[in-house]
């Protein structure tokens, strides 16, 4: 790979980055508009309000930029980067079909939980430097669930790429048969419920829930900083949708994929988020207790369980 | 722990699945959201908006100023002195209204001043769009009541067997026989509307509010004419 090709890959990527999410973002408004009869999402711009996201970041950039005094401020600054990169850097290394793809890298799975699992870390950080006894209690209820729900993720995807017999995600899209759907599908509903807990989206938005808690670890961030945590779980979208979409529903196979792959894969990727927004408009956010009870007393044995089947399908047919 | 919840409410899976039906299906309807800056909302007749004042029929009785839970009436009147329609006749005397106002920061929209009001000089508007920047303009003085008396609907149709309205059914009739006076020329009522009657305001084409402001300037007789018919 020469450097002019790494140069184009790695800006391919980032143009990704700042496209995809605001894409997935626009579309929350959207859908969960029409999904409550709300009409005010549709009212800024002309069609169908699609000037509200432009609003929304001119917002963002016109609020004054406030670091309280008694905070940490090397590490209150540099939360919301600590957030934002792990899912640029894993969206690198996620295939949109065997050639478009930034970095494929051997084990791309497991390099994604791990990248991935790194975002947490800028919340905790974000909680820890605020000085403030609400971001702090925000930043250690978002730690205990991320870590709760991480053990049914990684579960969930050992046993797909137990399936596969491959740690990477081409590897693992490439062996996708149908018939997986049905298989894995205690998996992908581990996975998914997994994900959004780990993106800490409504239901299991109990860290940050921003109607009792003042917003959790993001309490005290303003402007800029603030949007880059809220990109972040867009992003977190994204890429979560993407991995969904590879793991489980396929990734480029379909119609015409010699050509088409990559956009089935979006599309898939798509559909997913969807589901995501879907279980934000349609669910009640979940308590503390709940959470954890959910993640240890219904995930994680049916992630195992799920491991077990494949291990045993996968022993009596090799 | 978890057992009781469940049972209550209809939770669980089929709880969450019946959730996520909800939405798709609010989704796929059209939403009908009242615009409301945008258009206006079409409001029952009978809507309570704001309060109007028919100035000429207010007697100045402080009827309603006394009966309001808030004190928020204000009214101002003087007597003035009528002299003999005849001669050697008495003067009479009558109230003359200086100041009718309503406080609207105050009013708990009750609507008990209507309800007492002998004369039908309140009336409820359905114009509720009256908010200021300055609490104090929301003491509407008398002609600012006025104003908001063309915007009163006109009054529900009567059912269809009722009796004849007692103003109506007293000008109808037969002057009383035996008798040497002869009944003198009444201006013409006007009759209200019954359910299946050819309504009035469809039929000009006016709108209720139009309809409304030039009833209330037909009906009421000035306080000067009643006072000459007596004698
Ligand atoms: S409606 Fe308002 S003004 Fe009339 S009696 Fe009630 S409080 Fe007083
Ligand atoms: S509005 Fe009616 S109740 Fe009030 S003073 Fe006038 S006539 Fe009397």
């Amino acid at each position: 790979m020469t450097a002019v090709e790494v140069v184009l890959r790695a800006v391919g990527v980032l143009a990704a980055f700042l496209v995809l999410p605001l894409l997935v973002g626009q579309a929350e408004h959207k859908v969960m508009a029409h999904m409550q009869g709300r009409l005010g999402p549709m009212y800024a711009g002309g069609f169908h309000g699609w000037a509200q996201l432009v609003a929304d970041g001119v917002k963002f950039v016109q609020k004054e930029d406030i670091t309280p005094a008694a905070a940490d401020r090397r590490v209150f600054r540099f939360a919301p980067a600590v957030a934002l990169v792990p899912y640029l850097v894993a969206l690198a290394v996620i295939p949109l079909s065997p050639s478009v793809v930034a970095a494929d890298v051997p084990a791309s799975a497991v390099f994604v939980l791990a990248v991935t699992a790194v975002g947490i870390l800028g919340t905790l950080m974000a909680g820890w430097a605020s000085a403030n006894k609400y971001s702090l209690l925000g930043g250690m209820r978002a730690a205990a669930q991320l870590l709760s729900y991480e053990l049914p993720m990684v579960l969930a995807v050992a046993s797909v790429c137990l399936a596969a017999g491959s740690l990477s995600l081409g590897g693992i899209a490439d062996a996708w048969r149908p018939a997986w759907l049905l298989w894995q599908l205690p998996g992908a509903v581990v996975f998914l419920v997994a994900a959004v807990a780990e993106l800490q989206r409504p239901p299991f938005d109990m860290p940050v829930a921003d109607s009792e808690i003042v917003f959790g670890a993001y309490t005290e961030y303003t402007g800029l900083r603030f949007a880059f945590f809220l990109l972040a779980e867009y992003a977190g979208i994204v890429v979560m949708s993407l991995l969904f979409a590879v793991l489980y529903l396929g990734g480029w196979h379909g119609l015409f994929s010699d050509q088409l792959g990559w956009l089935w894969t979006m599309l898939k990727g798509l559909v997913v988020a969807v589901v995501v927004i879907w279980l934000r408009v349609a669910w009640p956010r979940l308590r503390e207790d709940q959470l954890q009870r959910l993640a240890w007393l219904v995930l994680v044995p049916l992630a195992l369980a799920q491991l077990a089947i494949t291990g045993v399908w996968v022993v009596v047919t090799s | 722990m978890s057992s009781p919840a469940r049972k209550s409410g209809g939770t669980g899976i089929p709880g969450i699945l019946k959730g996520l039906a909800t939405t798709a299906r609010t989704l796929a309807t059209p939403s009908h959201t009242a615009e409301y800056p945008d258009v206006a909302p079409s409001l029952p007749p009978r809507s309570r908006g704001v309060i109007a004042l028919l100035e000429e029929n207010c007697t100045s009785c402080m009827l309603c100023a006394r009966e309001c839970p808030d004190w928020c009436i204000y009214i101002d009147s003087h007597k003035e002195t009528i002299p003999a329609a005849t001669p050697g006749g008495r003067e009479r005397q009558r109230n003359v209204l200086d100041r009718f106002a309503i406080d609207f920061s105050l009013c708990m929209y009750c609507g008990i001043c209507i309800e007492v009001c002998p004369f039908d000089a309140l009336h409820w508007s359905p114009e509720f769009e009256y908010s200021e920047l300055d609490i104090r303009d929301l003491l509407h003085e008398k002609d600012r009541l006025g104003q908001w008396m063309p915007t009163v609907p006109p009054p529900p149709a009567l059912d269809e067997h009722s009796a004849e309205p007692a103003e109506v059914a007293a000008s109808q009739k037969p002057a009383r026989g035996g008798s040497r006076l002869v009944p003198r020329e009444r201006p013409a009522r006007v009759r209200p509307a019954r359910v299946g009657d050819e309504s009035p305001s469809g039929a000009t084409g006016a709108t209720p509010r139009e309809a409304a402001a030039a009833e209330a300037q037909a009906t009421p007789p000035t306080p000067d004419e009643a006072g000459g018919d007596q004698a």
